[in-house]
Order: structure tokens, then C-alpha cells, then sequence
């Protein structure tokens, strides 16, 4: 424990500005709001989106010339916080374009909402810059309190309060069991300090029995937020009961922090254990791919597929995770990256089809939708592609980059399983294609939506295809964060 | 040394029967006043520790306000226990099963290799004059002042969601207008009235 240093504080403090700016701009709206008559909420939502905006041009303009640390070293900014910094910003700007009509229709379009999304983003901020475990730990609380309050957003919905009730109570419990993991970790390492963790790590601990009950403990609590198999119950509820628009929010920009939480805590400080977690994550990456393909195979929910078809991807994620290799975290952090894109797309499409008494989140409602509107057709289609890994489009690449990772530290047999899966999954991801173009529409009615969010949704549609087609930039940007 | 030994194992000897008892007791009201027993204890082990501010925080603010609230809660919802665990009686063997499994792995683990790094530190003597209060309160605003913040700002959002969830704007209520009720005078609420007597039929 060196000195503290009030000058060495402070200068560490613009390192922090987009975090800076964003907990003010998340205050300054809340109060803001007051003065916002209930007609004129959209402009609480375009304030919001503005303010994302703009932390997402701060948190680029951070000047990164390798890892730095600031805050009395709890801070911690490198290529690859910058990176993940900005695709969560955009990405729950997205989702908030999204998201204006649709609670607008429900009469829940309330300021509170894009309030706690911003919190939400802090948080999810704070992860990705964490460098102790306090940190770590309080970023994952700030983004999961604001998610629950979400949850139950619509409050006159007994499916919304239950999910939420659900997602609480098994969300404290994996928070209890971080605590309890890193508990053990400190009272091992005799630190809370993640750099201090790995030298200790390092330096012989690597095979502590201690050691080892603090990496399980841990291991569970990043199952649970990623939702990969045995800890995915909550998945499928959840993301069913809650309001679409909330949906949207937890199954994209969140699943960044999950990637964010695995890798500061399994590569930045336990990295010298690698053989351990590796091992355990294979279970989950395995049970997740078997468990989230098949079983979403039964469903008729379009939201609940979209669960269980998170619960698949999250395997995909940790086989990168899991190889120990930088070209693993690359093509993992790639993976992570292109699935919040197009998941917030597809649940984007949701919204979209949805009106005033309309859900829109059964599978038959897309029945026919190329006969009503070729163009969203086609975008869906473009998400479902992408979601089952065809070329041309991104998810190919993306799965093909975590095969490869695998193939690299000659685990042959787990690429043959994610192979076989990817295959089961393309199933439900064509039936729905197959049901847009080939099924008779079952509902005439026209497909609303403002111009702006009908413009986003294109666009994060044709984003999907450029980069599937073109995705060596995003591959140079994942390179660059994980040298 | 050996005086201070004992008090230790007595404490924590009642507070891991206090713990257990809170989830085993029937009673939810004795599994409260039992949690209240439990953090008293771990007071009294934190003021050995020669932590007092964190002993009396946890008896001020658990015992003194959450426990309390939590008392209330479990008095005026009247929960009625035997429907709620009405089906919980057929799930014992798959309970027995998980729990089976999960004592061998761990005595598993523990036999095989002792807790190794876990070592018994003896905790560094402290200066003369030393405060704890102090010290944290140094600790807090200085080196830990990035999650100090991080902290307001959960507390932050605890409140609005809390707003956010519970408040309601019902109408057809009739509260009280404190600015109406204060610039009343007299006249505005007693009207005298002349009437001739009457007789008593």
C-alpha cells in the first residue's frame, strides 16, 4: 500500500471523465425530468440517448497508451475498456431509440426509465474500468440494481413483478456468492487489488486450495450474470415477463459487463490459474450450448427463444474465454461484441411489430411478414442469419473465431460439440425465416414505428451484414484491445 | 491472551448457533429476534478486533433500524407458513441428494489437502490512541473515495427505484392543502345563526 496522494488523485481524474460525465448527466436528467410534462417525455429519452452519445465521444477521446491505473488504483483504463466503453455506450442508445414508441403504446414511457438505464451504464462502465475487486464488485451492484427496478418497470403487470422477483432474489444470491468468492481470494492473496492478485497468483499460489474454493465461488457468480447453464434459470422468465424494452436492455449491453466481469477477474487477476477456471468453464460452455440450442427448440415465444438462445451464445463466448489464449479473448471479446448488435436488433424487430395491445412476441406473429413488409423481412432475416452463423454474415465470423481459439489449444472434441450445436440452433433460427417468407400472414396490420427507430433498426440490420462481409476492422480493434 | 481466546470461541460459538438456529426455528419472529442475537455477537467479536465503530454501526443500524423494520414486516403480513411449505415436503430426497453431493466434494477437497495458505495470522498490535472511527473515516475519503462515490450512487439509485415502484398518483384522493388550512380565519368556518327559540313539544 503505497501513499495517498491528493495530487496524483486528481490527475487521475480525466482518465474518468465519461464516467464523470455520465453519473452528472444521469442526475442532471432526473431533475430535468421533473419539468417534462408527461406529453413531451420523448424528450427525457433524446436527452438521454444525447448524453450517451456524448460519453461514448469522451471515452474515446481518452488518451490510451497502454494500461493506466488512477483513483487510488481502482481504476483502471486500457485498449480493450475503451473498446467494450463504446460499443455498450452506442449500443443502449440503441436501445433506447427502440424503446420510446413501445412504452409510449403501454403508458410506462416515464423519465425514471432512461434514468436508471443511464445508472445501468454506469455501471456496466465502472466494471469494464475495474482494477479491485471493490470496484468490481460495486459496478456489478449498480448495474444490477438498476436492471430489477427495470424488470418491474411496468408495475401493473404481475408477469413483469414476478420476473423481477425472481431475477432479485437469484441476483443476490450470486452477488453473495462474488462476495463470498472474493472473500476468499483476499483473505488468500491478502489483497483486493486485481494487479496484486495475479503477482500473488503468480508467485505460487496458483495450486492454494484456498485459492481454488475462491475461483469456484467466483466462476459460479459470472455463470449467473453471463446466464450460462446450470445458472440460465432465470434467463428464459426474465427475459419472457419483463416489457419488451427491458428485454432489449438486459439481453444486450449487460452481456458486455458479463464479458467485462470474466475477463478482469478470471485473466487480470487469476490469470495464473488458468488451468483451473479453464476447466470449470468447459462445463458450463458445453451444458450451456447443449441446453440452450435444444430447449430452444420447444419454445413458442419469441422473447423466451431469444433467452434460451442467449444461453447458447454464452457457451460460444466461453470457449474463447476459456482457451487461455489471446487469440481466445480476442475472438470471445469479437463474439461478445457481434452478438449484443444483433440481439439488440432482433429484439429490436420485436418492438417494432408490437403496437398498442400488441406484443409481438410469439413466433407465429411474424407468420408472413414478407408479404406486409419485404424490407423488415429481410432485416429479420439478416438477424436470424447472423444468429445461426451463415456466411456472409457476422455471426459466422464470430463463431468461427472461437472454433478456431479451441482448435489453437488442440481441444478438438469441443469444437466438434459447438459445430454439432450450432447446427441444432440453425434450426429455430430458420424456422422463423421460414415462417416470414413462406407462411400466410396472419395480421394485416400495418408496421408502425417512428421514422428514427425504423432508420436504427436498418441500420444495425445493414451493420450486421457490411460487417459480415467486411470484418476485418472490428477483428483490428479486438487484436488491438487484447494484444 | 488466553481470557480473550475463550471470549472468542464463546461469542463465535453463539453466533453459529444463533445463525443456524435462524433458518432452522419454525417461527419467523424467532428467526428474527435470532439474527438480532447473531449480529450482536459479531459486534462483540469486531469490538475485540478492535474494531468499535464497525461493532456499534452493526448494532445501531441492523439491530437498531433493519432489524426492527423486518420485525414489523414479518408481524403485520402474517404469512401463513404451512401452505407455503405445503409442497416442499416431496422435494427432500433431490435436497438430500445436492447436499450429499456437495459435503463429499468438499470434505473431499479438505481431507485431501489441508487449507493451506490459510494460515492463522496474529493481527498487528495497534499504536497507542488509535481510532478506529478515525482511521476509516481517513480511509474513506482518501484512497477509497472512487467507491465511497460508486457507493452514493447505488444508494442513489435504490431511492428512485424504490419511488419509482411504490409511488402513486391516485385520484379522488383528498389530501391536505397545509397552505388552504393556515390562511383560514374564523369567519371562514364559524357562521352564526340568528333563529328565533323554539318550544319544547
Amino acid at each position: 500500500m503505497n501513499a495517498f496522494s491528493v495530487a496524483a488523485f486528481t490527475s487521475g481524474l480525466n482518465l474518468a471523465t465519461p464516467e464523470i460525465f455520465l453519473a452528472l448527466a444521469g442526475c442532471a436528467i432526473l431533475l430535468l425530468d421533473l419539468l417534462i410534462g408527461d406529453s413531451r417525455r420523448h424528450w427525457t429519452a433524446a436527452l438521454s440517448i444525447a448524453a450517451l452519445l456524448v460519453t461514448a465521444v469522451l471515452a474515446g477521446g481518452v488518451e490510451v497508451n497502454g494500461p493506466v491505473t488512477a483513483l487510488g488504483g481502482m481504476f483502471l483504463v486500457d485498449a480493450m475498456s475503451q473498446a467494450l466503453k463504446i460499443v455498450a455506450l452506442v449500443i443502449v442508445a440503441v436501445a433506447f431509440v427502440y424503446s420510446v414508441e413501445y412504452m409510449r403504446h403501454r403508458g410506462i414511457l416515464k423519465g425514471e426509465y432512461f434514468v436508471l438505464g443511464l445508472f445501468a451504464t454506469l455501471g456496466i462502465l465502472v466494471l469494464i474500468s475495474a482494477a479491485s475487486l471493490v470496484t468490481v464488485y460495486l459496478g456489478l451492484e449498480l448495474l444490477s440494481l438498476c436492471l430489477y427496478a427495470m424488470v418491474a418497470f411496468d408495475r401493473d403487470s404481475g408477469r413483469s413483478a414476478e420476473s423481477a422477483i425472481k431475477y432479485f432474489v437469484l441476483g443476490s444470491l450470486a452477488s453473495g456468492t462474488l462476495l463470498y468468492g472474493m472473500s476468499i481470494i483476499y483473505g488468500v492473496t491478502g489483497s483486493l487489488d486485481l494487479g496484486s492478485i495475479a503477482a500473488a497468483v503468480q508467485g505460487g499460489l496458483a495450486t492454494n486450495i484456498g485459492l481454488l474454493f475462491g475461483i469456484a465461488f467466483v466462476i459460479v457468480a459470472i455463470g449467473f450474470k453471463f446466464g450460462a447453464v446450470p445458472f440460465h434459470m432465470w434467463i428464459p422468465d426474465v427475459y419472457e415477463g419483463s416489457p419488451t424494452c427491458v428485454t432489449l436492455f438486459v439481453g444486450s449491453a449487460p452481456k458486455i459487463a458479463a464479458f467485462a466481469l470474466a475477463m478482469r477477474l478470471l485473466v487480470d487477476g487469476l490469470g495464473g490459474a488458468q488451468v483451473d477456471w479453464g476447466q470449470m468453464l468447459v462445463v458450463l460452455s458445453v451444458l450451456s450450448m447443449a441446453i440452450g440450442n435444444v430447449v430452444a427448440i420447444a419454445q413458442t415465444n419469441l422473447k423466451r427463444m431469444l433467452g434460451y438462445s442467449t444461453i447458447s451464445h454464452v457457451g460460444y463466448i466461453l470457449l474463447g474465454i476459456l482457451a487461455g489464449t489471446s487469440q481466445g479473448y480476442q475472438s470471445a471479446m469479437f463474439y461478445t461484441i457481434t452478438y449484443v448488435i444483433v440481439a439488440a436488433g432482433s429484439f429490436g424487430m420485436i418492438l417494432l411489430l408490437s403496437r398498442h395491445g400488441f406484443e409481438a412476441d410469439r413466433i407465429e406473429d411474424f407468420k408472413g411478414l414478407n408479404a406486409r413488409s419485404p424490407w423488415f423481412a429481410g432485416m429479420m432475416a439478416i438477424f436470424m442469419f447472423s444468429l445461426a452463423g451463415l456466411p456472409p454474415f457476422i455471426g459466422f465470423w464470430a463463431k468461427l473465431g472461437v472454433i478456431q481459439a479451441v482448435l489453437g489449444i488442440n481441444a478438438v472434441w469441443l469444437a466438434v460439440v459447438a459445430v454439432l450445436f450450432s447446427v441444432v440452433g440453425a434450426y429455430y433460427y430458420l424456422r422463423v425465416v421460414k415462417m416470414m417468407y413462406f407462411d400466410e400472414p396472419v395480421d394485416a396490420a400495418r408496421i408502425d414505428g417512428s421514422p428514427l427507430m425504423r432508420a436504427v433498426l436498418s441500420a444495425n440490420a445493414l451493420l450486421v451484414l457490411l460487417l459480415g462481409i467486411a470484418p476485418g476492422a472490428l477483428f483490428v480493434v479486438c487484436a488491438h484491445a487484447l494484444p | 491472551m488466553m481470557f480473550e481466546t475463550i471470549l472468542f470461541f464463546a461469542f463465535s460459538a453463539v453466533l453459529v448457533g444463533a445463525a443456524l438456529g435462524v433458518i432452522l426455528s419454525r417461527n419467523p419472529v424467532y428467526s428474527a429476534l435470532l439474527l438480532v442475537l447473531c449480529f450482536f455477537n459479531s459486534a462483540v467479536i469486531w469490538l475485540m478486533l478492535d474494531a468499535e465503530f464497525l461493532g456499534i454501526v452493526l448494532v445501531l443500524v441492523y439491530v437498531g433500524a433493519v432489524m426492527v423494520l423486518f420485525l414489523f414486516v414479518v408481524m403485520m403480513l402474517d404469512v401463513n407458513l404451512e401452505e407455503l411449505r405445503k409442497g416442499l415436503a416431496g422435494y427432500w430426497p433431490l435436497a438430500a441428494a445436492v447436499a450429499g453431493l456437495m459435503v463429499f466434494a468438499i470434505l473431499n477437497v479438505v481431507v485431501a489437502k489441508h487449507l493451506g495458505g490459510l494460515a492463522l495470522r496474529a493481527a498487528p498490535s495497534l499504536p497507542a490512541g488509535y481510532s478506529n472511527t478515525r482511521v476509516l473515516g481517513e480511509a474513506l475519503f482518501t484512497r477509497y473515495a472512487y467507491p465511497a462515490q460508486l457507493a452514493a450512487v447505488i444508494l442513489l439509485v435504490a431511492s428512485i427505484a424504490a419511488i419509482v415502484l411504490t409511488l402513486r398518483h391516485r385520484t379522488g384522493l383528498k389530501p391536505q392543502n397545509v397552505g388552504e388550512q393556515v390562511k383560514v380565519s374564523a369567519k371562514d368556518r364559524v357562521r352564526l345563526v340568528k333563529m328565533a327559540p323554539e318550544k319544547r313539544p
